[in-house]
């Protein structure tokens, strides 16, 4: 079968609620969406420490972590952030930080590769890495849900334990924390009152989480699509700064 | 719920992380000359202090490291995380 015709019969994990998610919230207040089939690519390079770089036949000629990492920023054509939770990049193209030595690039889907081979990225990135960093493909893992508009932050409240107050949280960072109760990785995309989260599930948790997020929009949402307050005062409130 | 400082994310909840016991609990030098007690006492043996006590936690749901930090076994404050 060719790729071009996988690439067409390819379903996403939350397609079958396709119109539920656009019918949900309002446009003044929230909108959700899913953004399927992103390509997402984990990169973990420890440092000069690490098991990996002490492996006898590699530590000798190993680069430096950062002649590493500086190769993989470059096929990206992203800087790798080296701060907790910051994002590099824009638009569709981004380096998120996950951890001390842990990143996931994401871009926009590409067509969907032969059966058992990965991303065309992830491909390009463990050649540059040459068995210094590990390179997984994680597009079909993960499943990306949009949720915009000035009353996002409110939504996610309901189920985040994570102070999304833009004194602690803001365009252009990143977490992985529980969302009602599912692992997620949380960016935003964009400040209030246009905020924009990006979460990403696990695509075994897309169903439910979704679900969870159409019921949590429930009271955003009105017949004539205007924006409405949260019958919740502790959202209303947390809405307000 | 207890809030826990992961020393990269700060401070969550305790539902992202795990629990890994007492901190500090080495393998022994020479395994092979303990004796059956000595052996028991690395394996099974931990404290059980009231006050402070040092363990090991991961931060599953976030960055996925261990550190260890400092728990008050009465008062649940958390103190001095180190990865």
């Amino acid at each position: 079968m060719t790729a071009d015709s996988l690439t067409a019969r390819r379903r996403s994990p939350l397609c079958h609620l396709a119109d539920q998610l656009a019918a949900a919230g309002s446009p003044g207040a929230v909108r959700l969406a899913e953004l399927p089939f992103q390509t997402l690519v984990e990169v973990r390079c420890g440092g000069a420490d690490s098991l990996h770089a002490s492996r006898p036949g590699l530590g000798a000629s190993a680069d430096s972590h950062a002649a590493v990492i500086g190769r993989l920023a470059d096929i990206v054509g992203l800087p790798f952030p080296r701060r907790v939770g910051e994002v590099a990049g824009a638009g569709s193209r981004h380096v998120l930080w996950l951890g001390p030595d842990w990143w996931l690039a994401s871009g926009p889907p590409e067509p969907c590769p032969d059966p058992g081979l990965e991303a065309e990225l992830a491909g390009r990135l463990r050649s540059a890495a040459a068995c210094q960093a590990s390179v997984v493909d994680l597009s079909a893992h993960f499943t990306t849900l949009e949720l915009s508009g000035p009353r996002a932050r409110a939504v996610l409240a309901h189920g985040c334990s994570l102070d999304l107050h833009p004194r602690a949280f803001g365009a252009g960072r990143c977490a992985q924390t529980m969302v009602a109760k599912a692992q997620a990785v949380l960016h935003q995309v964009a400040e209030i009152p246009a905020a924009s989260y990006r979460i990403l599930v696990r695509a075994s948790f897309a169903d439910y989480f979704a679900r969870w997020l159409l019921d949590a929009m429930l009271e955003y949402t009105t017949a004539d699509g205007e924006a409405v307050g949260g019958s919740r005062g502790i959202a209303h409130r947390g809405y307000t700064q | 719920m207890l809030r826990i400082d992961c020393p990269w994310c700060g401070p969550r909840d305790e539902t992202e992380f795990r629990y890994g016991g007492q901190a500090d609990v080495f393998y022994p030098e020479d395994p092979s000359s303990l004796d059956d007690a000595a052996w028991a006492e690395y394996v099974f043996v931990r404290g059980n202090p009231k006050g402070w006590f040092a363990e090991r936690w991961v931060h599953v749901a976030g960055c996925r490291r261990w550190f260890n930090t400092e728990r008050h076994t009465v008062t649940y404050e958390f103190r001095e995380a180190a990865p």
